[in-house]
């Protein structure tokens, strides 16, 4: 067996994998996070609910409906992002006006009461979710076994990742969300109708929530608490990253995940506060996070 | 083609306009002149329904507009260009070109933007603020000429310019003229307005108190000292 600096060569690279994987997470949510902040200017605490939702949606169409994984991972999203478009619709567009505060309590409240619900019905231990066959199993790449389905993942994450910045930073309608982000009522008077644009990219945000939940459901089990375990991690991802750069969070996102798989090897005790301590550094260092502009 | 009667605009507490009346008829070139705070830019803003609130009637096309969303207005071929211009940092000169969407057929096609003002072609990568003020002055102009709109408000597009681009400027909004183009312009350089418009009409404490054809203009020279304090 080969040694890098002391540690096992197979074990070094199982907890990098971890940590991309993990970091694949990272970065979907919190790229929904910075596109919905950065429009809405609303910190969406239900994110992780939403996710959590996702998995749900891929289990329960498959439990009651037969449907499987592959048409899940697109039809959990369209389902969840409806969802958050009403949600958008009924409560959170009464918000636009009032403090972020606000925003941050109501939507912390519902993801309290969606948890709840899951909880309710489901019970909190956790349901298991098969991997899809064309993706069990595992590849030898030589220095490692990487199993198919996590491979999966981290390829499909950087795919959606990729291509949401490309919307976001090539296209008509992406500069039309650029320019809505710095100047709404600027770009109203121009004849876009801008309530409908702010609808569409929270539901936006929220189906890449969902679909994340999805991917996850096969890795971890799905339960009403997956999203809270992820979702204080990717706050912390957002605040490093720079608030509402979209850049920024996917890399930062797929960076802290390597980091902390990486504490995983080297100092085992310090992987579940390792992203705090790199954020505490990053705001004194640079309070507008990595890729922020200071305001 | 612009009918404005007895408009009231308010923002929080604060009355702005006690009833504005005027007309702007097609293929004109209107100036709003008036001492700072007379209450100019809050008419364009209530036109195009930027403001909080507003009472009264705004008749464009002989359609009503008042308590329509400003993106309703826009899309009625009304197009506004605000005096702090409102080029976006995160988009490049292009992207800023072609913000405002289309709303109907007869804006003037890109080529014809680009021979009008030649340096948005060569600097179209850059972001839209590294701009000068002047190119920024002439972004924020060419951009709402693609849309269709045949109404143009514009506010104070010379402000803090050099000579030589406000003189650019000018032409620029006789060759928009020329092109059938209607405009509505706030200035606080009569002079500058002198040389553009058809007719000017005088705004103080948020009303209308005069209006002087611009072939009078030379002489009510005395009368417009008096109103304008200059």
């Amino acid at each position: 067996m080969f040694m890098i600096f002391g540690i096992p060569g197979p074990l070094l690279f199982g907890q990098l994998l971890l940590g991309l994987i993990n970091g694949a997470f990272y970065a979907l949510l919190s790229l929904g996070l910075a596109v919905i902040f950065g429009l809405l200017n609303i910190i969406n605490f239900a994110h992780g609910s939403l996710f959590m939702m996702g998995a749900f949606a891929a289990w329960i169409l498959l439990e009651y409906l037969g449907i499987g994984y592959w048409p899940a991972l697109i039809l959990s999203p369209l389902i969840i992002g409806a969802f958050g478009l009403l949600l958008e619709k009924t409560v959170i567009s009464r918000l636009y006006k009032l403090d972020h505060l606000y925003g941050l309590l109501l939507t912390f409240g519902l993801s309290l009461i969606i948890e709840g619900l899951f909880r309710n019905y489901y019970g909190s231990s956790g349901m298991p979710y098969q991997i899809p066959p064309a993706l069990s199993g595992a590849t030898d790449l030589g220095f490692m076994f990487m199993p198919n389905y996590r491979g999966w993942v981290v390829v499909v994450a950087v795919v959606v990742c990729f291509a949401t910045w490309l919307v976001i930073e090539k296209t008509r309608l992406g500069a039309t969300l650029r320019a809505a982000t710095e100047n709404a009522p600027m770009v109203q008077a121009f004849g876009v109708n801008v309530p409908r644009l702010v609808t569409l990219t929270y539901a936006a945000g929220v189906a890449l929530a969902a679909f994340a939940g999805v991917l996850a459901a096969p890795i971890y089990s799905v339960n009403p608490n997956m999203g809270s375990n992820f979702i204080i991690v990717v706050f912390a991802v957002v605040v490093i990253g720079g608030m509402g750069s979209i850049l920024g969070s996917i890399l930062t996102g797929f960076m802290l995940g390597v980091v902390e798989g990486l504490t995983k090897v080297f100092y085992p005790q310090g992987s579940a506060t390792v992203i705090f301590v790199v954020m505490v550094i990053v705001l004194l260092m640079r309070p507008a996070g990595l890729f922020g502009k200071a305001a | 083609m612009l009918e404005v009667k007895a408009l009231n605009a308010w923002y929080g507490e604060s009355h702005i306009l006690h009833g504005v009346d005027f007309r702007v008829d097609e293929g004109e070139v209107v100036t709003l002149l008036g001492r700072n705070g007379a209450g100019k830019t809050t008419t364009m803003k209530s036109i195009m329904g930027l403001v909080p609130r507003r009472q009264g009637s705004v008749r464009f096309r002989d359609r009503e507009t008042v308590g329509l969303r400003s993106d309703l207005i826009a899309r009625q071929g009304i197009a506004f260009c605000p005096e702090e211009r409102g080029i976006f940092a995160s988009l490049n000169v292009t992207e800023n070109l072609l913000l405002p969407p289309v709303i109907t057929d007869g804006g003037l096609d890109l080529p014809t933007i680009y021979t009008l003002f030649p340096n948005l072609k060569e600097r179209s990568a850059s972001q839209g603020t590294k701009l000068s003020g002047g190119e920024q002055q002439m972004l924020a102009i060419a951009r709402i000429l693609r849309t269709g709109a045949r109404l143009l408000l514009l506010d104070e597009p010379t402000e803090g310019l050099a000579p030589v681009i406000v003189q650019q400027i000018g032409r620029t909004i006789r060759e928009i003229k020329a092109r059938g183009f209607t405009v509505l312009l706030v200035e606080q350089n009569f002079r500058f307005a002198a040389t553009v418009a058809d007719r000017h009409y005088v705004m103080e404490h948020g009303r209308v108190i005069d209006m002087i054809p611009n072939e009078q203009l030379a002489a009510s020279m005395d009368k417009l000292h008096e109103y304008l304090g200059v």
